[in-house]
């Protein structure tokens, strides 16, 4: 396998360019385009349908969009067969929304299971390196042994996380990663997601509805309405745009609320 | 061949006589891909006996947080030693990424415990054999309560889910159960006939062929094809339910999924399995009597003229009276295993065998305990 290319500086790490999706006669994406630079946290935000996650399952090649461009470090994705995409899809981990472990195997099997199956390290460092993902994650040391149905919510995702980061990706996606979380696991998931992004130098796309996690963690976020990207921006520029959906979704009770909250002097 | 930045270790001279700092240099790219042959070095790498080990990080290309932890290990494993440890000329998002990874209390997993013994096993097994009969008694006992008491209620039933059921179970399945009893008939005539024809009984196939499909054959093929069309399907959408956690939202809105999931399918199933029957004993005869006309050149008229006498209606209805029974195995089998699902999506598949494998089991079973009931019965 050839050696990655570093990135020059300043290039996009995701490109999207004119990206059309329809399912059926249901248009999702109409001439959407983006980029994600390096080392930056991107989230992707907009009311329920408006095709956050079809933009997201598009960018890690599980759909194909009807047409357009994304390039990922460089590369465009679509059209990639399996064996082509390999090497992107090693560079790269994603959580899922609701966890995506395989249940038959206990969380440390699921995160030793990526190394297994792309490195020829030894059993025994294997294990140990499992160890240290879920540690990262900031999961108890016990988890490990445990199955995927013995865990919380909080927790499960929290080990998707930890298989994500398997292969030490240069990108990470993460998909909702505090819906249906208690309010001190979310908290905890904002600081995870940045100590991933300032320890580990990871360039992370997200996509959530978490207006609290968006002013804690987002440095730059896109909103996604009418088939179309209507705003993006840093999340004060945001907040003082003009488009009545923007508005809409940052000025209703809760987006002041989250607004207030991060205002607060420390 | 080892690449060009391939991770290294290289273990320098003591410096001085008698416990220099010893200096140990590391380079290339300590990442998750290129550690592996690093690994297996450090394994056998024979550190100086004693004095201050100094590693150099000076030529570090990149740095994971899979190398962090090796890296990590060969520090503590020399501290817990009792040996002093110096690192330098690390740059500092690797020191950072080093002390993120340190700082975590981290403990590998032991790999599992041994397999226990063949006694052991043994005695697993036949507990575990003992408990599952009980909990099959138990389930077919809350079964039959729920079952007595929505007959005392017959508005009670879900009649929608049922005729559901019995579409799904019933009139989807015609065409297969037809086509093999239909083969069925064709292979036991044709199986005969040599045997008839040497006999010059060739008028007698209309007796072999009516008796075997009416009496054993038909009810046993259909209950084995719908065992794995249709308790397969109980077993895996009952399964999916409680992995999905359905089975406990119709507990809170105080449906019994006894009653609105077993109930509706014993029910469609002990309607359905008998028409089914009725149907595969003719399309079985209707294979016969093809059979006949070709390899012994009995025309339909003369089987259809012998068949009045070759059967009486008890050999049709000793056939039929079995369905019922087979059908509420099979359901009951179905509905009990999907219940027995646990969060895996592995334990699905689990259960569907065994609901399959165990519905056939006691179908076959059934029907021998019938042949000598009817035996005795002298039907």
């Amino acid at each position: 396998m050839a050696t990655p290319q570093p990135l020059p500086a300043g290039d996009a790490v995701i490109e999207v360019r004119d990206l059309n999706t329809r399912f059926g006669t249901a248009v999702v994406h109409e001439n959407v385009s983006l980029s994600v630079r390096p080392g930056e946290i991107f989230a992707l935000v907009g009311g329920s349908g408006t095709g956050k996650s079809t933009l997201l399952r598009e960018v890690i090649l599980l759909q194909p969009p009807v047409s357009g461009s994304i390039r990922v470090f460089g590369q465009e994705v679509i059209g990639l067969s399996d064996d082509e995409a390999l090497p992107l899809r090693r560079r790269w981990g994603v959580m899922f929304e609701r966890g995506a472990l395989f249940s038959s195997l206990t969380v440390a099997e699921n995160v030793g299971m990526v190394l297994q199956e792309h490195t020829e390290l030894g059993e025994g460092l294997i294990r140990e390196l499992a160890a240290v993902k879920i540690a990262l994650t900031g999961l108890p040391a016990d988890a490990g042994a445990k199955y995927p149905s013995e865990l919380s919510g909080g927790m499960r995702k929290r080990a998707s996380l930890a298989r994500a980061l398997a292969l030490d990706p240069e990108l990470l996606f993460l998909d909702e990663p505090t819906a249906g979380l208690d309010p001190l696991s979310a908290t905890g998931i904002d600081e995870l997601v940045r100590s991933l992004r300032d320890g580990l130098g990871l360039t992370i796309m997200m996509v959530t509805h978490d207006l609290d996690l968006l002013w804690r963690a987002a440095d730059r976020v896109a909103v996604l309405g009418r088939n179309r990207i209507v705003g993006v921006g840093t999340m004060n520029e945001l907040s003082q745009a003009d488009d009545p959906l923007v508005r809409q979704y940052f000025y209703g009770p809760r987006g002041r609320a989250a607004r207030e909250q991060a205002w607060k002097p420390k | 061949m080892i690449p060009a930045n391939a991770a290294q270790l290289i273990l320098g001279e003591a410096s001085g006589e008698g416990g220099g700092p010893c200096t140990a240099r590391c380079s290339g790219a300590w990442t998750v891909r290129g550690i592996a042959d690093l690994d297996r070095h450090l394994a056998t790498l024979a550190w100086p006996p004693q004095g201050e080990v100094v590693i150099d990080g000076a030529a570090l290309a990149a740095l994971d947080t899979s190398g962090a932890w090796l890296l990590h290990r060969v520090v503590r494993d020399l501290q817990r030693v009792g040996r002093a440890v110096r690192l330098t000329g690390l740059r500092p998002e690797f020191e950072s990424l080093l002390q993120l990874v340190a700082s975590r209390g981290i403990v590998a997993q032991e790999p599992a415990a041994a397999p226990p013994g063949w006694l052991a096993r043994l005695g697993r097994r036949a507990w575990m054999l003992g408990v599952g009969t009980l909990g099959y008694l138990a389930f077919v006992g809350e079964a039959s309560i729920v079952l007595l008491r929505s007959l005392r209620q017959p508005h009670r039933l879900r009649w929608r889910v049922i005729l559901h059921n019995m579409q799904i179970a019933g009139i989807d399945a015609l065409p297969i159960t037809g086509f093999l009893s239909f083969l069925m008939g064709i292979v036991i005539a044709y199986q005969g006939a040599d045997q008839l024809q040497r006999f010059g009984a060739n008028i007698f196939v209309v007796d072999l062929v009516a008796l075997a499909m009416l009496r054993e054959l038909s009810p046993l093929l259909t209950a084995i094809i719908v065992a794995g069309r249709s308790g397969s399907a109980y077993t895996a959408q009952i399964g999916t339910m409680k992995v999905t956690e359905e089975i406990d939202a119709l507990r809170t809105i105080g449906v019994t999924p006894q009653e609105q999931l077993v109930l509706p399918k014993i029910v469609a199933l002990v309607i359905a399995l008998p028409l089914l029957t009725v149907y595969t004993d003719i399309t079985g005869v209707l294979g016969g009597m093809v059979m006949a006309r070709t390899k012994l050149d009995i025309s339909f008229d003369m089987f259809l003229d012998r068949l009045g006498e070759a059967i009486s209606l008890s050999s049709y209805w000793t056939g039929i009276s079995k369905a019922p029974v087979f059908a509420m195995i099979i359901a009951l089998v179905g509905c009990y295993r999907g219940f027995h699902v646990t969060g895996s999506a592995e334990s699905v598949g689990e259960q569907t065998t065994m609901s399959v494998v165990q519905s056939i089991f006691l179908v076959i079973a059934t029907d021998a305990i019938f042949s000598i009931v009817f035996l005795w019965l002298d039907l």
